[in-house]
């Protein structure tokens, strides 16, 4: 009997003992596992906090009102700024954004309100998300051939039509999006009172779905704020202040990578100043508009149509 | 009787207020819809355009060179010597292309994994917002950056110790290293592209019923257990579409490859080690476009942007497709 219960015992014993085992190898890979997972977060973390560590750091000390607000002087003395390329990278991308906001919003509205499941939706829909994939640089070369050839001149046009045909896509969907989860209700309440359909999608959907628009051209706008390949053959780059709009004009990318390939440190320096003055504007203005989109929030406000 | 005529009656006004709310708003919501339309067909012409712009400007080279150009190896713009052969550059994109993936792909996962399965809300809010930020920054900036910073610590942390190592052996790590190669471009793409590929990722974790986690728990299995048996199975074909847009990404960046790659032309141009000089599809265009003294070269590079675009929307479509099924992303939209 008492031979029985030992040998019950060793058993028990070197049951719990093979378990455990095992269960402090699961945990070793189990924690192995989430180490590996922090690391991947930090090897993210650390180039994004070197890039801003380094601009700053670089940067600040050729910032001036003269650098913000000059034409670039000789390369060799550090003199002179990148006023025009500020200019020209506020008008180019205020341009393709006055194109790019309207036609997005309405192709947006199209497909949350008015299209279907057809085939021109689903067609509209799926050639959308490809010209959101398609490289900048091939935009670039379409606004070359379409329109630095067409009037015969690198301009402001060109620059504005290729950055354009970026930003679309990405206020497209983003406004179909956001139009999506506005609440069948509203409209309904709408239609109740005989507002006519376009007033309804204006002034109603729209206008509850307005911070996620918003934040569509957000996006937008800071996306393109920052390229540089299509630029390098549509607006190719100067040192003069804007002219006119059928002449070539400088923008900050394309600065900064001038400044770049050049073999002189104060050109460099003012590489980096030029690189801070991009971010500032991109982050700064990303953060603002987003700021102020969520303040207002997702509101409905339709008591102004209550008597309509 | 009666009934009959109050029908009829009813009937008719309804008809009445019918026409008459009908008439009112009719010619003002046609009229919008022809401009939501148009705004939509707008896109469409787009996509046109772009086909048509690229192919009509490539035809001269595809005249000159034919199939060869897709498989030559020489690029010389020298007149009476021209030969425009676009095969490595095509390699040159894929081995950074390649790089990128390799080093970006396991990272980003790695970052999904912990913002969705392991880090509390607490900390996992502000560190989104973080990787977000590391997708605003312009990708000229990452250039800069690549170019007066990350380039020596490669050079010093990881190339010149490999060099020292196998350099003599193993000719694929063979060639001095000083930076500006096939490797560095590789690593800052996979930097560009972690934000994209993990912020999708994370969103098809969550996308995972929380009851598929919970059976695995129920059978003891280990948070890493639960990931592998219960909810990478779940998301795989998501996974490889998120890995797939950011290759797309990959393979269309111009600029920080540029500043970074060495810019190798022709036959030059074919890695034959990790640290050798070497050019992409996109740095090509972007180096000789306004240099192109001939309408030929000039239609070499467009021909070099026909290559990139169909490579592009072949990839980026592949995406879109395994993705289609799990959530609606759509590439590049950044938020």
């Amino acid at each position: 009997m008492e031979k029985i219960q030992q040998e019950k015992a060793n058993l028990k014993y070197q049951l719990q003992n093979t378990m455990e085992r095992k269960s402090s190898r699961k945990r070793k890979i189990n924690k192995l596992v989430t180490i590996l997972c922090i690391i991947c977060v930090g090897l993210a973390i650390v180039p994004l906090g070197s890039i801003l560590f380094e601009v700053i750091k670089n940067g600040v000390s050729a910032l001036s009102v003269e650098f913000l607000t000059q034409r670039p002087g000789s390369m060799i003395s550090g003199r002179g700024g990148i006023g025009p390329a500020i200019q020209g990278t506020l008008i180019t991308v205020g341009i393709a954004s006055i194109i790019a906001a309207p036609v997005g919003i309405f192709a947006g509205i199209y497909l949350a309100e008015f299209a279907g499941n057809g085939p021109l939706p689903h067609a509209v829909r799926f050639f959308n998300d490809v010209l959101t994939g398609l490289p900048s640089i091939v935009l670039g070369i379409v606004g070359y051939i379409v329109i630095v050839l067409v009037i015969g001149s690198f301009s402001v046009w060109a620059g504005s039509f290729a950055l354009s045909i970026i930003m679309i896509p990405i206020v497209v969907r983003v406004t179909e999006e956001s139009l999506k989860v506005v609440p069948n209700s509203i409209r309904e309440a709408g239609y109740s009172l005989g507002i006519p359909k376009w007033k309804i999608t204006l002034h109603i959907t729209l206008k509850t779905a307005f911070s996620g628009v918003l934040t569509g051209i957000v996006i937008g706008i800071s996306r393109i704020a920052g390229e540089t390949a299509p630029l390098i053959m549509t607006i190719l780059g100067t040192s003069l202040f804007f002219t006119g709009f059928d002449d070539p004009v400088d923008a900050l990318p394309l600065r900064i990578w001038r400044l770049a390939s050049q073999p002189y440190d104060s050109a460099h320096a003012q590489g980096w100043a030029a690189a801070l003055i991009l971010i500032l504007i991109v982050l700064l203005f990303s953060v603002t508009l987003r700021l102020l989109a969520a303040r207002k929030g997702f509101k409905v406000r339709v008591i102004r149509y209550s008597n309509v | 009787m009666n009934s009959a005529t109050l029908k009829d009656d009813h009937q008719e006004r309804r008809k009445k207020l019918s026409n008459l709310l009908l008439s009112k708003k009719k010619p003002m919501d046609r009229a919008f819809f022809g401009i939501v339309l148009g705004a939509a067909g707008y896109t469409l012409f787009l996509v046109a355009l772009i086909v048509y712009a690229v192919g009509d400007g490539s035809t001269e080279i595809f005249s000159y060179e034919g199939l060869e150009f897709f498989t030559g190896t020489d690029w010389n713009a020298v007149y009476g010597r021209e030969a425009f052969g676009a095969l490595p550059y095509i390699i040159g994109t894929l081995v950074t292309a390649g790089i990128a993936m390799v080093i970006g792909v396991p990272v980003s996962i790695g970052i999904a994994v912990f913002l969705s399965e392991i880090s509390p809300p607490r900390i996992s809010t502000p560190l989104s917002f973080v990787i977000e930020l590391l997708a605003a920054v312009p990708s000229i900036v990452y250039g800069l950056w690549a170019l007066f910073v990350f380039r020596f610590w490669i050079v010093d942390l990881i190339e010149k110790p490999l060099y020292n190592a196998f350099g003599d052996w193993i000719p694929f790590f063979g060639k001095t290293p000083f930076g500006l190669d096939v490797f560095t471009a590789g690593i800052v793409l996979s930097i560009m592209i972690i934000p994209i590929i993990s912020a999708i990722s994370r969103e098809l974790l969550k996308a995972v019923p929380d009851t598929q986690r919970e059976a695995a728990y129920s059978l003891g299995a280990t948070r890493w257990e639960t990931l592998r048996i219960a909810v990478f199975p779940y998301v795989k074909s998501g996974l490889f579409g998120a890995a797939f847009l950011g290759l797309g990404r990959a393979v269309g960046e111009t600029i920080l490859v540029t500043m970074v790659i060495g810019n190798a032309v022709g036959v030059n141009a074919i890695p034959t080690s990790l640290f050798s000089q070497s050019q992409t599809l996109a740095s090509v265009i972007a180096n000789e476009f306004n240099e192109a003294a001939s309408s030929l070269h000039l239609s070499a590079l467009i021909g070099l942007g026909v290559v990139l675009l169909m490579l592009t929307m072949a990839i980026n479509i592949g995406g879109m497709l395994l993705l289609s099924r799990m959530v609606k992303v759509s590439p590049g939209v950044r938020e």
